[in-house]
């Protein structure tokens, strides 16, 4: 009896739509291509100089010409050396001693401040006197990205402590579990969620601060290369450098994903 | 194992929330306690259970827990507490893990629970895919786990729908009738306390008093929907925490 509805009646209207992001494959790819032809014509047709940005294709023979020649790996391997070391020292220690703020008061007020405190200083400021502690070669540069790892870590960890559920505490207590059960089966994996978002962000920062020491006293590593390549206005090879970094930045990224995928799965 | 309460007080600060209480919770027994919100029934349970310390007076366990008891006062939360990245087996394992089993004894205690709850088939299924019940006997089936000499529940079903709340409450007592076990069971809901309770306590608003303690004689396993002696003990329970939750309801507006 379809014929019978009333003229007037017409569809409410959908306005739910929205406000929900939905993975979209191949978008990202394209643009980044799409990004980087654009640039291509643009230094092609001269509309863009050499002078202010290289041709991608000569960036592209750059990277291979590195790569042939065998210098990429000797650049690669001492920043990724560098990197590892240095972020793992800083990372465990923060993990370390953000749980000890997260659970015991006198710790946390001892060193909260001071953490505070050291936060905001740009570790890059304090390289020369690392250089005069721990010497020019690596010790130094272990230190300084380890010192930048530390205290983002450190925020995160306590405050992914702080979050933990205290009903669950309370639970573990009520069936007398041992303190040291409590903070290993309860505490620990109940932070892990918010130290691993913690440490992308203390990731990014040592990547950083890896072009950073290596501008002191570094012959290889990506820094010192993409120093050289400043200090020679040789874009190409900066680029090259710059590229390196970036590549690395989404590798650490993707492994801290693969990590939260396999340590997270009881979340959704 | 019997439990004694005497004297019992205590305040937060200059707020007091309960003043001398004396109870007794005989062994195989289950104690509801109902009384209008803030009356201080879940602050009683936790200071029961050790996990808060009263201001004044103390709370008595007389005779040993028997020797098999691991836990001998053992909480049931509203909330469950289930650790979200454990399965259900590895939430029951969790309390017996600090008390040195073999392997064979545990899985041995787990898989006795677990078909005591009827959760078998769930051994392996994590908190989120489990619904709002069967968290819950969850939760049931790690108290059963160290064998409490009492079960301290903290308003259970209150988290609960009220057709799943029906189902587990026919679950407790079948639980009851199997092994007698003594409880103290915190609830806002009358029917729940008529239906589970051999006595139940009746607090004043805060401080909260004994007001009355109501004993229900009819066997557990005889206690259905609709029976007239349990309609009469509930209506009496409310009369009697009507007035009392009317002036908590406006002692909170003039909060």
């Amino acid at each position: 009896m379809r014929e019978a509805v009333d003229p007037s009646a017409k569809p409410v209207a959908f306005r739910g739509g929205g406000f929900a992001p939905t993975p979209v494959r191949l978008v990202g790819p394209v643009v980044f291509i799409g990004l980087i032809a654009l640039i291509e014509v643009l230094t092609r047709a001269g509309i863009i100089t050499s002078l202010t940005l290289p041709k991608p294709s000569d960036v592209w023979a750059t990277f291979v010409e590195l790569w042939q020649s065998g210098l990429l790996w000797s650049h690669l391997i001492p920043s990724i050396n560098r990197l590892l070391v240095g972020a793992a020292l800083g990372a465990t220690a923060g993990i370390a001693l953000g749980v000890m703020i997260g659970l015991f008061s006198l710790v946390r007020a001892g060193l909260v401040p001071l953490v505070a405190a050291i936060f905001p200083i740009p570790k890059i400021a304090l390289l020369p006197l690392f250089v005069i502690w721990f010497g020019i070669d690596e010790a130094s540069k272990y230190a300084l990205i380890a010192f930048g790892t530390f205290t983002p870590t450190v925020v995160a960890t306590y405050g992914a402590v702080d979050n933990v559920d205290r009903s669950l505490i309370r639970m573990g207590q009520s069936f007398s579990m041992s303190w040291w059960s409590i903070v290993r089966k309860i505490v620990l994996p109940g932070a892990m969620p918010g130290i691993l978002s913690g440490l992308r962000v203390s990731l990014a920062i040592a990547i950083i601060l890896l072009v950073a020491a290596e501008m002191l006293g570094a012959e290889y590593g990506i820094g010192a290369y993409i120093l050289q390549a400043g200090s020679l206005y040789d874009l190409e090879r900066l680029f090259v450098g710059v590229s390196i970094l970036s590549i690395l930045g989404v590798t650490v990224s993707t492994v801290i994903g693969a990590i939260e995928r396999r340590l997270l799965n009881w979340r959704s | 194992m019997d439990l004694r309460l005497e004297g019992l007080s205590h305040h937060y600060g200059t707020t007091e929330v309960m003043r001398g209480i004396n109870l007794d919770i005989p062994a195989g027994r289950i104690v509801c306690i109902v009384g209008p919100s803030g009356c201080g029934k879940s602050t009683m349970l936790r200071l029961i259970g050790g996990l808060e310390q009263p201001s004044t007076g103390q709370v008595l366990q007389i005779g040993d827990p028997p020797a098999e008891s691991l836990n001998p006062l053992t909480y049931v939360f509203q909330d469950f507490a289930l650790l979200p990245w454990r399965t259900v087996e590895g939430n029951v394992s969790l309390v017996l893990e600090d008390h040195g089993l073999s392997v064979t004894q545990s899985n041995e205690i787990i898989t006795d629970v677990l078909v005591r709850t009827k959760l078998s088939d769930f051994r392996k299924a994590l908190p989120r895919q489990l619904s709002g019940g069967m968290k819950q006997r969850v939760a049931i089936a790690r108290a059963l786990a160290v064998r409490p000499a009492v079960m301290l529940m903290d308003e259970p079903l209150s988290a609960l729908d009220s057709q799943t709340r029906e189902l587990l409450m026919d679950d407790l007592v079948a639980l009851w009738q199997r092994e007698a076990f003594t409880a103290v069971y915190v609830t806002h809901n009358l029917a729940e306390a008529v239906r589970l309770g051999h006595s139940i306590v009746v607090l004043s608003r805060r401080p909260g008093q004994i007001r009355e303690i109501v004993d229900v004689t009819i066997p557990l396993g005889e206690r259905k929907m609709g029976d007239a002696i349990l309609e009469r003990t509930q209506q009496h329970l409310w009369g009697l925490m009507r007035d009392e939750a009317m002036a908590a309801d406006q002692e909170l507006l003039h909060a």
